[in-house]
């Protein structure tokens, strides 16, 4: 017998069982569409997290204070004494806290970020309209605030924000500037802020120090000098404390989203996997049934001249189909439940193709697998006792 | 269908017996069997349900391998042959035809037809030629496309005449081909068979109705395992 003409009759035998074949390969369907849309989301949030990160600019530094052992806070006074580090471009120490804007009737919950003038080039922002925050506000302590374009546009529509007030959490500030928009990264929305002076939002929400500090070098060249004499001072702020802090610089970062995204994989092919398995054992299942139901059919093949090997073929070839066709429907489920996500939750959904070839092979070596058992109990039946079978 | 091998007998069975272990007692189906069967012959086995007629019809099938004796098909000794070979000469040199005619409910006349051509990985043009000739030979010809349900007993039972005619097969074997057929489509199916045999078919028909045996050239009774040949249909007496 020859392979297509097996291929023929697993298509007749499926096409007879319609039901029974697509429940059947449900299992292969769900575990093969899930591992395809799952990796593709993952792969496409890596893939934007990297963008983002590069984006920032390769030669950044982000020190974070953790805030453990005695002394655990980093004051302003401190964080500023950055910019005077040979090779420092910028350096922008920051708090962020969620704090609720208000524009007469109009409310927005957004990040309110405290900072200084060197938070905006640092950053990539440009002005659409007004100032950014300067260093004057920070001495003085001023009420002033930058609105994102996305928080512009929540509290005062297609007005011009610059000039009015706005209340945060209850406290009046004036805006002063106006953000042009960014557009959104895998970290959010990068629109959705207002920036007040770092030593008002101290007093505001009552907290001491900064938390964080962008450090912009010069150049690549620079950065590791700088990383090492901000190392140093920091270790001579926090003594004894090492755990007080952290200095990323952007390799570490892309290291991080790496091993984030490797183990995100990791996670997402152990659930494709079981669910894979359950598909396979589903198709046993279902081809041992079929084979005891298909027991005269098999004695009269093999009374009519079937050898074990074309019992055998016709059996694998059907549970090989099966498993594929599931397969190719998981793969096209995948893709379109990746699609839909994209187009629902503004996320990059990427494909590989290494992944679709993977995930079919996969499916096929499920058919192989678990078509075994039971295309070998179909050839090895006695045709005399197949014959007999009512 | 003749040619010159009619100096070396189709069939020899030579002191065959069978054994059943049933329930811890040997159970003899066939107790030293031996039978001749020439090209060209008609040969009718009758013997009573338990006589061991399904057994020796299991034997010279193929199907199935005696406990004991010997067993030439075309001068091969075929009794102790592995499985693949004994699917080979089934598929070769046997044409079934069975009480329930055992037709693939699923496939077509003209399909079911093809089925021994398609184990012998014969190619599709050819293969629909010869089954389409089978066919027609059984007067089916316009019937190709129907399913085995779309068909009557008679019907049905061409297409499995068909079938064990497609590969040209040396010997044609019925186990009660008629039994499970009213008295007029059994006398149709009965007649197309002496109708092959006149053609040179080989056929040895299995069964338990005396009018069936007695259109057989030669008759040869079996009971309890044992064979009792008289010399030709005139001198058995009927039964009943």
């Amino acid at each position: 017998m020859h392979f297509a003409q097996g291929l023929k009759m697993a298509f007749k035998s499926i096409r007879s069982n319609k039901l029974r074949s697509i429940l059947t390969m449900l299992g292969v369907i769900i575990g093969v569409g899930s591992v395809i849309a799952l990796v593709g989301i993952g792969q496409g949030t890596s893939k934007q997290i990297e963008e983002q990160v590069q984006s920032l600019g390769t030669n950044l530094l982000t020190v974070n204070i953790l805030g453990r052992g005695v002394t655990s806070t980093l004051a302003y006074e401190e964080a500023v004494q950055f910019a005077g580090i040979e090779g420092v471009e910028y350096a922008a120490p920051y708090n962020s806290n969620n704090a609720t804007l208000k524009y007469g009737t109009a409310g927005a919950g957004v990040n309110v970020i405290g900072t200084n003038a060197d938070y905006f080039p640092l950053r990539g922002y440009e002005l659409a309209a007004g100032r950014f925050i300067t260093q004057i506000d920070l001495d003085f302590h001023q009420k002033v605030a930058v609105l994102g374009s996305a928080t512009a546009e929540e509290l005062f529509g297609s007005e011009n924000p610059v000039g009015e007030y706005v209340r945060i959490n209850g406290v009046r500030y004036k805006v002063v500037g106006l953000l042009a928009e960014k557009g959104s990264s895998a970290l959010g929305s990068n629109d959705e802020l207002a920036v007040i002076p770092l030593t008002t939002a101290e007093r505001m929400f009552r907290s001491k120090g900064v938390r964080s500090v962008y450090i912009q070098a010069e150049s690549m060249d620079a950065l590791d000098a700088v990383q090492a004499e901000v190392e140093a001072r920091l270790a001579k702020i926090f003594r004894n404390g090492d755990d007080a802090y952290r200095v990323f610089n952007q390799a570490d970062m892309l290291e991080t989203a790496a091993s984030v995204s490797g183990t995100l994989s990791l996670a997402l092919g152990g659930i494709a996997g079981i669910s894979l398995l359950v598909g396979g054992i589903g198709i046993m299942n279902i081809m041992l049934v079929s084979v005891t139901e298909r027991t005269r059919e098999i004695g009269i093949r093999k009374a009519i001249g079937a050898k074990k090997r074309d019992i055998l073929m016709q059996f694998l070839i059907e549970s090989v189909t099966i498993s594929a066709l599931g397969g190719l429907l998981g793969v096209g489920l995948g893709l379109a439940a990746g699609r839909a996500v994209s187009s629902l939750v503004k996320i990059d959904v990427v494909h590989s193709a290494d992944m679709i070839a993977l995930s079919m092979g996969f499916s096929i070596l499920i058919g192989v697998v678990f078509g075994m058992y039971p295309a070998n109990k179909a050839a090895n039946l006695k045709p005399i006792d197949a014959l007999r079978f009512e | 269908m003749m040619d010159g091998k009619t100096d070396r007998p189709l069939v020899r069975v030579e002191q065959v017996s069978k054994e059943y272990a049933m329930g811890g007692e040997v159970l003899k189906a066939l107790n030293g069997v031996s039978l001749t069967v020439g090209y060209g012959e008609f040969v009718a086995i009758i013997g009573p349900s338990g006589s061991g007629k399904s057994t020796l019809m299991n034997i010279l099938g193929c199907l199935d391998t005696p406990t004991s004796g010997k067993y030439w098909l075309e001068g091969e000794e075929v009794s102790r042959l592995p499985e693949n070979r004994l699917a080979e000469i089934r598929n070769r040199k046997i044409g079934f035809i069975f009480q329930n005619f055992n037709l693939l409910p699923k496939l077509t006349a003209l399909e079911n037809v093809e089925l021994p051509l398609i184990y012998r990985g014969m190619k599709g043009a050819e293969r629909r030629e010869r089954a389409m000739e089978a066919l027609r030979k059984v007067g089916l010809a316009d019937r190709t496309r129907h399913r085995p349900a779309e068909l009557s007993g008679g019907q049905q039972q061409r297409v499995a005449i068909a079938r064990a005619l497609a590969g040209s097969p040396p010997v044609l074997l019925g186990d009660e081909p008629t039994g499970a057929l009213d008295s007029k489509t059994s006398g149709e199916v009965m007649e197309l068979m002496l109708e092959l045999n006149r053609e040179g078919h080989t056929i040895i028909l299995i069964t338990h109705n005396m009018d069936v045996a007695d259109q057989a050239k030669r008759i040869v009774r079996i009971a309890d395992g044992v064979l009792d040949e008289g010399g030709g249909a005139a001198c058995i007496s009927p039964r009943d």
